[in-house]
């Protein structure tokens, strides 16, 4: 079943093409990841598929049905959590997922959510006596307290310690383990790479590369081959790294030399995506 | 009808939750009304020969509209919005209008108490009668705090930022408070200051509350201010219609 389907999308602002003309699909149940550095077109994209924003052409399909004319019933299936944090400062975190969880038919138990975000030791604060960090998982945890099918997340981990970031990935993966959609932006390639199961990268309002996160680091990219001769760094790049390594070895093994400080370094998800998103 | 009682709990909740803004638009009118009473309460309006307390008493009510429909909401409503609040609340199955009206109503809930409270000082400190035209009052606070709260939500679409919300939305309604004569009687004031309360709505909220209050008139009978203030609240409307805005201001 597909959860998004988007055909020729297109959403121009003055004169400002924000998005120009993408397609892409995102199946019911998987974790599917939006790249790109910051004016690429992820939170406008984002936001047409929320119903935030009406699209000037192409088809958008999200859950059966047409965000910019879907009513409560579809609210219902949908989390969003915005890329800024909206909080209501002086109520605690328990009141707010409270809160929250009165708008839905079949919410998840609030004390359930605090929990699932790491915020039990937290509960009865106010917002505003928060870490921002803290904030942003009880964004999330609002996202989730309707128990919705389908579920936005705008850079959910901006501005988290790494403890934290790892708390929130646990969370995204079980929301993945219930069969949950996730549609997830984010600037972190190993954000992308520990979550998605696909990930488009956008740039200039385009998809450039879209794919799994394993089949973007390997095709035609190159790998880089470093070893040292005569106290100098060998810098060497290749698209055939097995033959170019074996041919090294062997004339070095012929030689009854050492291949000093060799490595072989495959392009990171990031280097891919420094080289997608250069100007 | 679940999820409207639903969000004016809330609603109930997050005013009296926080307290700068309870202050400014629930304590203050009392405050005011305990000062000025305590001021000049017994001295004598000479053109009607009644005693002040009363007068200041409906003026009170007068002022207490404006700060908490008008002032309070508004700035309530500017906070939320650049907060990205109302953004996400549009995110989720509770429909707009279901909203907006548990907005309006724990806004009047607000009011008819401040009221309630100020008609108790009244009577207890300063002597003034319980109004003896009940319905007249009721039906008259809720036409001005709808009134009120259109001409607040519409201001919002004026004002920028939530920082400059306060500051805007107290330029406006601090001078037309004191313009429209909730504290003192507009008629002696100078030319030009009666000029200015002779198009304002409070003026006319002002006057039906003291023709309610003071001088024992039914609602039919101050037809006439009602409709100019019903006529701002269409006015307030409109423009809430125009301007009124879910989503914050682009970066």
């Amino acid at each position: 079943m597909t959860a998004v389907t988007v055909r020729g999308l297109r959403k121009t602002y003055g004169d400002l093409e924000a998005v120009r003309g993408i397609d892409f699909t995102i199946e019911a149940g998987e974790v599917f990841g939006l790249l790109g550095p910051n004016g690429a077109g992820k939170t406008t994209t984002v936001e047409i598929l929320e119903g935030y924003r009406k699209r000037d052409a192409g088809a958008v399909e999200v859950l059966g049905a047409d965000p910019q004319q879907a009513g409560s019933a579809w609210r219902e299936q949908i989390g969003v959590m915005l890329q800024s944090s909206s909080l209501y400062p002086n109520l605690t975190a328990r009141e707010s997922l409270r809160v929250f969880a009165g708008y839905y038919s079949h919410p998840r138990d609030p004390d359930e959510v605090v929990e699932l975000v790491g915020l039990t030791e937290k509960r009865d604060v106010r917002v505003r006596k928060l870490s921002g960090g803290q904030q942003r998982r009880l964004d999330l945890g609002i996202a989730l307290v309707g128990d919705p099918q389908l579920i936005f997340l705008d850079e959910p981990t901006t501005g988290f310690d790494p403890g934290a970031r790892r708390t929130a990935w646990e969370t995204i993966r079980n929301l993945r383990a219930l069969g949950k959609t996730v549609l997830l932006t984010t600037h972190y390639l190993d954000e992308a790479e520990q979550l998605a199961d696909r990930v488009a990268v956008l740039r200039d309002g385009v998809i450039v590369r879209e794919g799994r996160p394993s089949d973007l680091t390997g095709g035609a990219v190159e790998t880089e081959i470093r070893y040292r001769r005569d106290g100098e760094v060998i810098v060497e790049r290749t698209q055939d790294p097995t033959r170019r390594l074996h041919e090294l070895t062997a004339e070095a093994l012929a030689r009854g030399e050492e291949l000093e400080g060799l490595e072989v370094l495959r392009p990171t998800l990031e280097d891919i995506y420094l080289e997608l998103t250069a100007e | 009808m679940r999820l409207f009682v639903h969000e004016v709990r809330t609603e109930q909740l997050l005013f009296w939750r926080n307290r700068e803004a309870a202050f400014f638009t629930f304590f203050l009118p009392i405050i005011f009304f305990l000062v000025f009473g305590s001021i000049y309460g017994d001295s004598t309006i000479t053109k009607e020969h009644i005693r002040a307390a009363p007068f200041l008493e409906a003026g009170m009510i007068g002022y207490g509209v404006a700060s908490t429909a008008f002032a309070g909401l508004a700035i309530t409503m500017v906070i939320r919005r650049e907060g990205g609040v109302l953004k996400r609340i549009r995110a989720t199955p509770l429909p707009p209008a279901t909203y907006l009206l548990a907005v309006l109503v724990s806004t009047f809930i607000v009011f008819l108490i401040e009221t309630v409270l100020i008609v108790a000082i009244g009577r207890l400190l300063f002597s003034v009668g319980v109004p003896d035209r009940p319905f007249s009052l009721l039906v008259l606070l809720a036409i001005g705090a709808v009134a009120f709260a259109a001409l607040g939500l519409g201001l919002t679409g004026y004002v920028r930022s939530a920082e400059g919300s306060s500051a805007v939305v107290n330029f406006v309604y601090l001078p037309m408070a004191i313009i429209s004569g909730t504290f003192f009687s507009p008629k002696e004031y100078p030319a030009f200051l009666r000029a200015i309360a002779e198009v304002l709505p409070l003026t006319y909220f002002t006057k039906a509350m003291r023709d309610v209050i003071v001088r024992h008139q039914h609602i039919w009978s101050v037809a006439g201010s009602i409709a100019i203030v019903l006529g701002w609240g269409v006015i307030g409307l409109i423009a809430a219609i125009r301007g009124f805005r879910w989503q914050p201001r682009e970066g």
